[in-house]
């Protein structure tokens, strides 16, 4: 790689923010082979205690890199504008400015889009539990023609992302009447192959003498599934739930084609115009941005284990 | 509640000495009562199959079926059909392959990174110590981050006048990596990896639980240093788990969208022109159905062949079960 491929990043031409950055680097890779070479000498307990450092070292170094965005994002979302442009670049909110985030509350109208993608949210996570719920139940405990037919048809959804589809359903969206309104922007996420395969599982894993008591007169089955399964299956319910949560809040190619006004925008959408309209208002895209992000961080700290079940379902025994 | 008593399991059909018709009646009631167990079950399968029937498999036919015609150049004339003709014109069109190179190059730059960079979170973060649950919770914490949120982070932070990064690289003064035709391609892939780091850790952390705890200490009993114990025992017994990693990972970069619409919109020159933005510019910048069409049906046989492969992975756990 020629010196004019990296950007200007040749030593003659470093900025001094730069060099700082280096000095740092070479500080964090100095006291890692200090702790390297420490720890292979001297008594065993001493040895491990260095070691310990060293690890806590990397961990430390390791989450402040992943983290280095958030935290900036919420530092800029307190400065003044001109303050976000300063250089060298200010990392602490000495005066925290909290006007940024009712500007963007109001003016940005995060609150309807909020509001907006909750409604959604909320919709497509209770009808994806109770088509997967409904279809994974007849897979389960049901016999019927064409099973394994159909159980493969479900799957075969999986083959087919929105983003191929995604053509043919706006049309079909338009000439249903539901372009631009709730309708259009959950049906069709209101059933998945992926929620059914995992509730089928869930079921199947019931133990076998509850199972045979599921073959009673239909009368018998809404009891059964009342009383039985479903508190039974809590864990994956709560797994499928969390994880449609999420990915039903974060979309974005669907909401963007299927609405046209800020009465519908979904938080996401919302967000994208949020940064094209305050062009040099930083301070109030990076607001926007901590709350459109709020949700989804309180429901990871709230529901950690059951978003892991949800998303390494099918990775490894749950 | 119905429950079947114990015994009833056990009985046959027909108890000895009952009347051959009492069998018949039973048998006939048998019958009504499968009847009406297949009723309720496409009854339970309706809803599902009217979405799916609508929204999947009825676009899937009509994008194949619209890639043989031509989309007229002014609204309201009819489409004419054309054969093959679009669809190799659209193949081997110079726009087309872009899209198809980049993409290749977007799923090269971000899976494996964020393959490896989640395995060494979760190496690291899988051994007892005191406060490791906040670690994990802070490695798996950009999963809360939603594409349009990672993107607008790093297109205002990528921004010259905000200009932490580029005060941060000394590239101050000159154009934001997003608008240089060298650069776009990998900033975005970076906005990427980081956005999925959360996923990639999780999984990995998944796949790690999984590794029986004596098998680890048996290892370093042995004596077996950190990486000859991570090539000879944790990859092996990772292995389903990382290739999990790979097929998802593949997939969720082939459909990669939001990022290229907020930080660069295709730009520059094209040079981050994804499939999937190249479809959607074909619809909503140039009104050419007809060409978006033969670009969905080879994505989708190019999504297929990755799915195929993540549905094998889901039924083989299924065996491993039961």
């Amino acid at each position: 790689m020629s010196a004019e491929v990296v950007t200007g990043v040749t030593m003659g031409t470093l900025a001094p923010g730069f060099r700082t950055f280096l000095w740092i680097a070479l500080g964090v890779i100095v006291a890692g082979i200090a702790l390297l070479v420490a720890s292979r000498r001297g008594s065993p307990h001493y040895r491990r205690r260095v070691a310990l450092a060293g690890r806590y070292l990397l961990l430390i170094l390791l989450a402040v890199i992943v983290l280095f965005p958030i935290y900036i994002t919420v530092v800029d979302s307190l400065l003044k504008p001109d303050q976000v442009v300063a250089k060298p670049p200010i990392l602490f909110p000495f005066h925290p400015q909290w006007s940024s985030y009712s500007t963007a509350w109001t003016q940005g109208h995060l609150g309807l889009y909020l509001m907006n993608s909750f409604i959604v949210t909320t919709v497509i996570v209770v009808g994806e539990l109770a088509t997967s719920i409904a279809a994974a139940y007849a897979f389960a405990f049901l016999e019927f023609p064409f099973k394994r037919t159909l159980f493969v048809l479900f799957l075969a959804t999986m083959m087919v992302p929105l983003e191929v589809t995604f053509l043919t359903n706006l049309s079909t969206v338009v000439s249903l009447g539901w372009y631009n309104t709730y309708l259009g922007l959950t049906v069709p996420f209101l059933a998945t192959g992926f929620g059914a395969f995992l509730l089928r599982q869930a079921f199947l894993g019931l133990p076998r003498d509850l199972r045979d008591a599921a073959k009673l007169d239909n009368a018998g089955h809404w009891q059964f599934l009342r009383r039985v399964v479903l508190p039974v299956a809590r864990p994956s319910l709560a797994a499928l739930g969390i994880f449609a949560f999420f990915s039903a809040f974060g979309q974005y190619l669907w909401p963007l084609i299927v609405t046209k006004n800020d009465r519908l925008r979904t938080v996401q959408i919302g967000l994208k115009f949020l940064a094209n309209s305050q062009l040099n208002n930083f301070n109030v895209i990076f607001a926007g941005t901590v709350i459109a992000a709020i949700p989804l961080f309180v429901l990871l700290i709230l529901f950690e284990k059951q978003l892991v079940r949800g998303l390494t379902a099918g990775a490894v025994k749950g | 509640m119905n429950v079947t008593h114990p015994f009833e399991r056990l009985k046959p059909d027909r108890l000895p000495g009952e009347s051959v018709g009492a069998g018949l009646r039973k048998t006939r009631s048998r019958r009504r009562r499968r009847t009406m167990e297949s009723l309720l079950a496409f009854g339970l399968l309706l809803p599902s199959l009217v979405i799916f029937g609508v929204f999947v498999f009825y676009p899937l036919i009509r994008q194949i079926y619209l890639s043989f015609f031509l989309t007229p150049p002014f609204p309201g004339e009819p489409n004419h059909y054309v054969g093959f003709s679009q669809i190799q014109q659209v193949l081997s069109s110079h726009d087309f392959l872009n899209s198809l190179w980049v993409t290749l190059l977007f799923v090269l730059y971000t899976v494996p990174a964020g393959l490896i960079l989640g395995l060494l979170l979760a190496v690291l973060a899988h051994q007892q110590l005191a406060g490791i649950r906040f670690f994990r919770t802070v490695f798996s914490s950009t999963v809360a981050t939603s594409v349009a949120v990672a993107s607008v982070i790093f297109f205002t932070l990528l921004n010259p006048e905000v200009g932490l990064f580029s005060y941060l690289f000394g590239t101050q003064g000159q154009l934001s990596v997003l608008d240089d035709p060298r650069w776009a391609l990998l900033a975005v892939s970076v906005v990427t990896v980081w956005q999925n780091l959360g996923l990639s850790f999780i999984i990995m952390s998944a796949g790690l639980q999984a590794v029986p705890d004596e098998l680890l200490e048996a290892s370093r009993i042995d004596g077996a240093r950190a990486w000859a114990r991570m090539r000879h025992v944790i990859l092996p017994m990772l292995s389903p788990t990382l290739f999990f990693a790979i097929v998802v990972g593949t997939i969720l970069s082939l459909e990669a969208f939001g990022q290229i619409d907020i930080l660069t919109a295709g730009g520059p020159l094209q040079h981050t022109n994804v499939l999937v933005y190249a479809i959607y510019d074909q619809v909503f910048n140039q009104d050419n159905d007809g060409r978006a069409a033969v670009m969905t049906v080879a994505l989708f046989l190019i999504t297929l062949v990755f799915t195929l492969f993540q549905i094998w992975l889901l039924e083989r756990r299924v065996t491993y079960e039961r």
